[in-house]
């Protein structure tokens, strides 16, 4: 791992921003499929550092401070948002991107809730893994499909009548029907490109709806996300 | 009584006014009638569109609009051809026609000679060709005649007056409703003439059961009245030679009566049997086809082409002997997201293609929407067999009124006007099933860019 860390040292200084290689960070516990997600990534990043359990992970991310940390949903020593905990305090800048095999929606709302700015499941192809990385170290959020249909179904509807918010800012219970029009979209397997064509307005704009949901589910005291995580089992 | 006369008279002119001026070419649409109701439209919208003169293009042949419809789809046909808006036109329609009536039968006139946009041929001249509607209005001249006779014989004169319009009209009911396409007919027994689906629906032993007293009470009336209102037998002699005339008539006729009856009832055996048909094709496309060309492709992995042979017996016996269709979602599934999920196992399974669901909401399958499963995975199949692509994305969202489904792949995409329309797959199995519940289908392609499907179906189904 020390070549790594000198090779990191090097693109650290070289220039850091979202437009070089970003400094990746893999947090996963099979081996074939770390060296899976390094070969897809090639060139196009830096990859920093790797650790299999979460103590190591923190411990090291905490150290190397990286761009962004793919991060496995499922690891032995208290799963991905044991490593959030650990590191996001000390260090608010680093991303993490959230990878899991299932797409079940308990993993889902656990490490938003906790800290991850987006959720992808490891069927991504590279290319569109590549990208996710690229619009998490640029500080934007990554929605999958499923992600972006689980908060349509958290958020249905506006309020229902059991709707119970206990939160001071009604702004963050509900979602902007704009919001809800990128999110169908997102939800129905297209880009952020292709949301962007769709409802004609710009890509940035898509990207600055995605990161203000991401905003809400983070900080929204609906009781329907943490209900809903418990309970529907999805396919 | 001339009263009567005046107000029905208008009514019933339409009826023979389209075998008049444009009996001999229907679709050159220049007869009296349309003149009319062209000049009243146009004059419509001058007034709103006088600053923009350039706007009113004509684009190819007026055709009614499926799309945008309140009756018959003429005003959206015609802003569809003129590029005006369907409202601007749709306002001058009732503007102009609470003038004139005119306008209204110009409508009625136009909704008969120009045809729909997915048919070429229109009401009238289908009617004109249907010989046996129009045996089976002449069956009823003797009839009338009858009618005539003993009215005439009692001294019922206003009967005598509106005998002949209320056979006119009769006729046309019968020969529009015989030629109107399925749609129409759907639109005129659920909108226009709400009696004529009476007998089908789920209250019909209800109905029938009234129906019978209610003609059973109005005869013994009559009867009554005859009876009753003539003291002496002598006044009810014409009566019987009246009623000696019909009898003949019907001895003279009755053969001929019952032939056509056979004949009508030959025809609609005739088409319940094509349309379980065109059932069964959709079915044998979705199953046996479909494995067939799975194992074509597959012809050099001969495990692979005995599990689907395998899997394809048991299905077909399965049809064949227990009654189970196959290529429907199985009915242990009560839920949507259980079906959705049934579904995404069977096309994973055979066709070796990712599906990824995403669902919002939940509620209970009814038969539409398992109509709908069935049209998505036959969406899904054919993504997994065209479009080359990888993976395909399923989203399904409940809404209080429709479930919407959409099926998108990113493969090669096609042309959707370029699909013959013959072919089973999207013809049949989507859009025939999805038309079935009045769901509504909507295909978005590019070659190059992928294809999305959009289906949609309304979750109560208009039962009235």
């Amino acid at each position: 791992m020390t070549p790594d860390a000198d090779a990191d040292g090097g693109a650290g200084a070289a220039g850091v921003g979202p437009p070089g290689r970003p400094r990746i960070f893999l947090v996963e516990d099979h081996a074939v499929f770390r060296a899976g997600v390094r070969a897809e990534l090639g060139d196009a990043v830096l990859v920093v550092g790797e650790a299999d359990e979460v103590e190591a992970a923190i411990e090291l991310i905490n150290e190397r401070t990286p761009d962004v940390v793919l991060l496995d949903v499922h690891l032995p020593g208290g799963g991905g948002q044991a490593v959030l905990r650990g590191v996001l305090p000390h260090h608010p800048e680093v991303q993490f991107l959230a990878l899991s095999v299932s797409d079940a929606p308990e993993d889902v709302i656990a490490v938003i809730r906790a800290g991850a700015r987006g959720y992808i499941t490891k069927t991504i192809s590279g290319g569109e893994l590549l990208q996710a990385v690229y619009r998490v170290a640029a500080g934007d959020a990554v929605f999958s499909p499923r992600l972006a249909g689980f908060v349509l179904d958290a958020f249905a509807q506006g309020t229902g009548p059991d709707t119970v918010t206990t939160g001071l800012d009604p702004e963050l219970d509900q979602l902007s029907p704009r919001e809800r029009e990128v999110l169908r979209l997102i939800a129905r397997g297209y880009t952020y490109k292709e949301v962007a064509r769709d409802l004609t307005i710009s890509a940035k704009t898509v990207e600055s709806h995605v990161s203000s949901v991401l905003r809400k589910l983070q900080l929204s005291t609906r009781h329907e996300l943490t209900r809903w995580a418990t309970d529907r089992r999805l396919v | 009584m001339r009263g009567i006369t005046d107000t029905t008279d208008p009514a019933t002119r339409p009826a023979p006014a389209p075998p008049g001026p444009d009996a001999s070419r229907v679709s050159s649409s220049g007869g009296l009638g349309n003149a009319s109701w062209d000049s009243y439209g146009w004059r419509g919208h001058g007034h709103r569109h006088r600053h923009h003169p350039l706007r009113l293009r004509i684009r190819g042949p007026i055709k009614r609009s499926s799309a945008s419809r309140v009756l018959g789809g003429v005003c959206g046909g015609l802003s569809e051809c003129t590029g005006i808006d369907v409202t601007l036109v749709r306002i001058g329609f009732v503007l102009v026609g609470m003038m004139s009536g005119v306008l209204v039968l110009g409508y009625a006139i136009a909704w008969l000679v120009l045809p729909i946009d997915n048919e070429t041929s229109n009401i009238f001249s289908r009617a004109v060709n249907d010989r046996r509607g129009i045996r089976l209005v002449i069956a009823f001249l003797p009839v009338i005649v009858a009618i005539q006779i003993v009215v005439s014989v009692l001294h019922i004169g206003y009967l005598g007056f509106i005998g002949w319009p209320v056979f006119l009209a009769v006729a046309l009911g019968i020969l529009i409703w015989r030629n109107a396409s399925e749609h129409e007919r759907v639109w005129i027994s659920d909108d226009v003439v709400p009696i004529f689906s009476s007998g089908s629906g789920r209250h019909g032993r209800w109905t029938m059961i009234l129906r019978l007293a209610v003609g059973l009470a109005m005869t013994t009336g009559g009867v009554l009245v005859l009876v009753l209102g003539h003291t002496t037998t002598a006044a009810l002699r014409p009566v019987g030679g009246a009623l000696l005339v019909v009898a003949a008539i019907v001895v003279v006729l009755g053969p001929w009566w019952l032939s056509l009856a056979r004949d009508l009832m030959a025809e609609r055996q005739a088409r319940a049997l094509a349309e379980e048909r065109a059932q069964m094709a959709a079915h044998v496309h979705d199953s046996v086809l479909q494995t067939l060309a799975l194992i074509q492709r597959s012809s050099d992995d001969p495990q692979n082409v005995l599990r689907l042979a395998r899997a394809q017996e048991r299905e077909l016996r399965a049809w064949l002997f227990e009654g189970r269709p196959p290529g429907t979602i199985s009915e242990d599934a009560t839920m949507l997201g259980e079906g959705i999920g049934l579904l995404q196992r069977q096309v994973e399974a055979n066709h070796g293609i990712a599906v990824h669901v995403v669902l919002v909401g939940e509620c209970e399958l009814s038969d539409a929407l398992r109509a709908l499963l069935d049209a998505a995975r036959e969406a899904t199949v054919n993504a997994a067999k065209w479009s080359g692509a990888d993976q395909v994305s399923l989203y399904c969202e409940v809404e209080p009124d429709t479930v919407m489904l959409f099926v998108r792949d990113r493969g090669q995409g096609f042309d959707p006007d370029a699909v013959p329309t013959d072919r089973q797959g999207i013809a049949q199995s989507i859009r025939a099933r999805m038309a079935r519940f009045g769901g509504t289908v909507v295909i978005r392609s590019e070659p190059g860019a992928g294809a999305e499907v959009e289906l949609s179906m309304p979750r109560r189904q208009l039962v009235r």
